[in-house]
């Protein structure tokens, strides 16, 4: 039977080559990438290919979608969020989408790769350094310095704020990650338990309901994980992006 | 970045199944290209696609609305002023009526009295006219009156006493019957 973690292995589609040990290939990961790109892109694409005044079910579905996720931006970061509102809906598209698609059997969980999901939570610490900077200059470390705090009291505040700071972009990444990878792995563990209980005659498979009843219930509760991270990795991105625009603490 | 050359020969993923699959830090390099340009082409697509769109729809129609509204308490406001003048108007006209009402009273009134006084002058004059010529009828008769006295108390006198009276006396006791 197949380990639980057969589930995330990257098998090569097409090879491209080597750079040094590092295979760069077309694999599973990137076909699925790919259709979750394309499925946002065709989705959006005939759900705004009309524009109507009064929008019909595709495009009110994408309004609301948009307007979930400006209204999330503009609660955490005020109105000049919105320039970022292209990333972060980016962002929430990206993994909702790759969330749920992990959700149909068969398939590749491109948010179960914690480099995947690290790249993603570095894309927003990054852009959070590069606008704080370009925005505020120095100001911008202002940040880890927390106001009215004691004078002797600082230097130790200021090393908990870096840190706190620097391991952002790590949660956040391994928060998804650790999320999707441990959901999938229990489903498949409680598949295998529904396989090898079956095998052990009428009793075993008697006993065998308990596990897939499980499996119903796990199911469900990974279908809310997959939308919950999603908006969890989104709310955070908003924050963090919060701090770039407003440093002040 | 290294031009990726195809090795048709090869057969790729020798490496695989052993290890656990998020940690193999050989398929990273991988995973990150692919990242990157699919992101990327997301990234672009929402950027300069789709937000826009969204965009320019619920802003257009949030506009739409304000417009909708403001056009709506404009018309509000132009009947609200039209319900006005027209009030002003009947108002006036009302006035008006009134007025020619009360000039046209007063005219008729007028003609009503002078016709009046006219009627009650003729009538005095006739009245005094009437009395007049009752006095002088009255005042003439009074005058006969006093003939035909004189003559019936004397030939009363002369049938009881025999003699006819005297004219000096019969004019003295005819006054003083008169006068009393």
């Amino acid at each position: 039977m197949a380990s639980p973690l057969d589930q995330f292995q990257i098998k090569p589609i097409v090879s491209l080559g080597k750079i040094g040990n590092s295979e760069i290939a077309f694999t599973n990961s990137s076909l699925f990438m790919m259709l979750v790109v394309l499925a946002i892109g065709v989705f959006f694409m005939m759900a705004t290919a009309q524009r109507s005044l009064v929008p019909g079910r595709l495009q009110s579905f994408a309004e609301m979608l948009y307007e979930f996720v400006a209204n999330t931006l503009k609660s955490a970061a005020g109105k000049e969020g919105m320039q970022f509102f292209p990333l972060v809906f980016s962002l929430f598209l990206f993994v909702l989408t790759a969330n749920f698609m992990g959700m149909i059997p068969g398939s590749f969980t491109v948010t179960s790769h914690i480099i995947v999901t690290f790249a993603l939570a570095m894309v927003v610490f990054l852009t959070v350094i590069a606008v704080g900077f370009a925005k505020h200059g120095t100001h911008f470390l202002g940040l880890f310095v927390p106001g009215g705090a004691p004078a002797l009291l600082v230097p130790f505040l200021v090393v908990i704020e870096v840190i706190s700071f620097l391991s952002r972009p790590i949660s956040l990444g391994m928060r998804l990650f650790a999320n999707m990878l441990a959901g999938h792995i229990a489903l498949k563990v409680f598949a295998g338990f529904v396989v090898s209980l079956g095998a052990l005659g009428i009793g075993g498979i008697l006993g065998a309901t308990l596990p897939l009843g499980m499996i119903v219930a796990l199911t469900a509760l990974e279908f809310l994980v997959a939308f919950l991270q999603a908006y969890v990795f989104t709310i955070l991105t908003c924050v963090y992006l919060n701090d770039a625009l407003h440093p002040g603490h | 970045m290294a031009s990726p050359q195809k090795t048709g020969t090869e057969v790729p993923g020798g490496s695989a199944d052993v290890g656990f699959p998020p940690f193999k830090t050989e398929t990273f390099a991988s995973q990150l290209l692919w990242l990157a340009i699919f992101f990327g082409l997301l990234y672009w697509l929402v950027s300069k696609v789709f937000a826009p769109r969204l965009t320019d729809v619920i802003e257009g129609r949030a506009s739409r609305i304000a417009r909708d509204l403001d056009d709506a308490a404009a018309a509000k406001a132009k009947a609200e002023e039209a319900g006005l003048a027209y009030e002003k108007s009947l108002a006036d006209a009302k006035a008006k009526a009134q007025g020619i009402a009360q000039a046209k009273r007063d005219e008729v009134n007028a003609a009503v009295e002078a016709r009046r006084k006219a009627l009650e002058g003729d009538l005095a004059a006739k009245l005094a006219a009437a009395e007049a010529q009752i006095g002088t009828t009255k005042s003439k008769a009074m005058a006969n009156v006093e003939g035909i006295a004189a003559e019936a108390a004397a030939a009363i006198v002369q049938r009881l006493g025999g003699a006819a009276p005297s004219k000096g006396d019969l004019d003295a006791a005819l006054k003083a019957a008169l006068k009393a």
